[in-house]
């Protein structure tokens, strides 16, 4: 049985101002994989994901994203940023933020539709922010807000979700909650998840890669211990209490 | 005030400042919430240079300076956005650059021009009925646009990089924003004159903020309070015999202080949306 390729890139690098950032990346990401992406702090992570979506032009090597290029095929795509930077007092409330995923579906000229109110009404339910869709995105508290976003992401009905870091200032509960959201998106639709917290992706995700510059990636769960400890310059132990074992390879 | 509007010029001068309120009241809540304050100081001082082409060529100034601050606008937002060089530098340099050619253009004219003044920092008293017919097309054209592309106007004043990502061609809309920036520019021009200008960009918008946190609504309170600036300010400067940009901006200065004193209205701050 073969599953479709939704992402592929061959032999991929960047660079900001001549300072490498990724080399030699290849990658293939398939229509039902759940990818945990780790590695240390400027790795790279998310220069990754903004070449998949055409923010970031690769210096070389070819990038497809649903068999076109990032730019024509990142409408297929729900992304959830690292960072949000926007003003505190945006004029904006959080329904007004989460139907902005409804743009691509809508179009230019056009008013939101019916199926985009609904659409933004279920989103908002399943990230259990409805009750504030009325108040203003800047006066959320951090975690509400990220919650916040990925309802945006969720909302444009993505088959492929690149999530930076989203439950970086999730409470514990509503972290437990959307990882099992992801259980069952992953039904329809393949993820990529960016995180630091090694031991609680490396129970969901399917697969697992680790990137500093270079992407260390068998297509599974598991990594070589040296691997790991070439991408984050440290022995294992110190990487994560007692991960490792979950995702090393057996010797 | 009310016997005033007998003569002509006093009711062109409060459509004047209504219709100006319109166009300003509009663009200047894309000026405060997109932090472009810096860049339409820059545009609004540039359109000088077009005073000054126009007065060079012959033509009306205000036709010269609504070609001119289009281009200018969009050469600022090319070089800000392409170069690499940081943004408030580079609209620094083209600000001083337009000014500089508009003292050019007037020096390099015979005589010296009459009513340079009045274009500098405004006279709405002596706004024509041709005037008028421009700023009513230009402001319709503002609200026509801003109508039709609300939606993706808001996205890409909150988050330019996930409104890529869903496909809202946010550097085309940008550079369209530009010129509307430059359409409001002219009108405000024969209002309070190109030094002044970037205070109706901001004053009324910043006002109505402090009231509302829906851009909707942000824009027709800003709307309100230009009518009431430029209409109090016309009539102060009726009454003292004051310069109407000057009072204008004063009325609206004042405003704002007073306003930063009132607490935010209860009842503005928690509408929702359904
Ligand atoms: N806009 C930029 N301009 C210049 N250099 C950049 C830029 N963005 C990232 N970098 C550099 O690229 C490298 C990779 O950054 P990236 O943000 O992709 O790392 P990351 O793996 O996401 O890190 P983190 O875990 O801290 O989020 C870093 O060394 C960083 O300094
Ligand atoms: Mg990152």
């Amino acid at each position: 049985m073969t599953s479709k390729e939704v992402v592929c890139l061959e032999d991929v690098s960047a660079h900001y101002d001549g300072v490498p950032v990724l080399e030699g990346i290849n990658l293939s990401i398939y229509q039902d994989d759940f990818l945990g992406i780790i590695g240390p702090n400027g790795g790279g992570k998310t220069t990754l994901l903004k070449i998949i979506l055409g923010l970031v032009k690769p210096g070389r090597g070819r990038v497809s994203v649903f068999g076109d290029t990032p730019e024509k095929g990142r409408k297929y795509i729900g992304y959830v940023s690292q960072y949000s930077l926007f003003d505190r007092d945006f004029p904006a409330s959080v329904w007004d933020v989460v139907m902005m995923g409804r743009l691509g579906k809508t179009g230019l000229f056009r008013k939101y539709s019916k199926q985009d109110r609904e659409a933004t009404l279920r989103a908002l339910e399943a990230m259990e922010i409805l009750d504030y869709k009325g108040q203003q995105i800047g006066k959320l508290s951090g975690g509400q807000r990220q919650r916040a976003f990925i309802a945006r992401a969720l909302v444009t009905d993505p088959e492929l979700l690149l999530l930076d870091e989203p439950t970086a200032s999730v409470d514990t509960p509503m972290k437990t909650d959307f990882y099992e959201l992801l259980e069952r998106l992953r039904q329809r639709m393949a993820i990529v998840l960016v995180s630091h917290d090694i031991s609680t992706i490396s129970i969901y995700v399917d697969k697992i890669a680790c990137l500093n510059r270079e992407l260390y990636y068998h297509s599974s769960k598991e990594l070589a211990a040296e691997e790991l400890e070439a991408a984050y310059r440290c022995p294992v132990e110190m990487i994560a209490h007692g991960v490792p074992h979950r995702i090393l390879k057996e010797h | 005030m009310i016997e005033a509007l007998q003569y002509e010029f006093m009711r062109n001068a409060l459509t004047a400042g209504l219709l100006a309120a319109v166009a300003c009241g509009i663009i200047g809540c894309y000026v405060v919430v997109k932090r472009m304050v810096f860049i339409s100081g820059g545009v609004s001082h540039a359109s000088f240079g077009g005073i000054g082409l126009g007065y060079f060529l012959g033509i009306s100034p205000i036709v010269g300076a609504f070609f001119f601050t289009i281009t200018a606008a969009l050469v600022m937002g090319v070089v800000t956005r392409r170069a690499k060089i940081p943004e408030d530098t580079s609209i620094g340099i083209l600000w001083a650059i337009g000014m500089a050619m508009g003292i050019i253009f007037i020096g390099l004219t015979p005589g010296f021009p009459p009513d340079l003044m009045s274009y500098l920092f405004g006279n709405i008293l002596i706004v024509t009925t041709a005037d008028i017919i421009m700023m009513l097309i230009l402001a319709a054209i503002i609200v026509f646009v801003v109508v039709l592309l609300y939606k993706e106007f808001l996205s890409l004043s909150f988050d330019e990089e996930f409104a890529t990502v869903v496909g809202v061609p946010v550097e085309w809309l940008y550079f369209l924003l530009l010129c509307l920036i430059a359409f409001t520019v002219v009108v405000l021009i024969r209002v309070v004159g190109t030094i002044l200008v970037i205070a109706l960009l901001t004053i009324p918008a910043a006002t109505a903020r402090r009231f509302t946190h829906d851009l909707k609504k942000m824009m027709l309170l800003a709307i309100l309070f230009g009518s009431l600036f430029t209409s109090g300010g016309l009539w102060l400067s009726y009454e003292l015999d004051l310069a109407s940009g000057a009072a204008i901006i004063l009325v609206s200065g004042v405003t704002f202080l007073a306003s930063l004193f009132v607490s935010r209205l209860p009842l503005m701050t928690r509408v929702g949306r359904g």
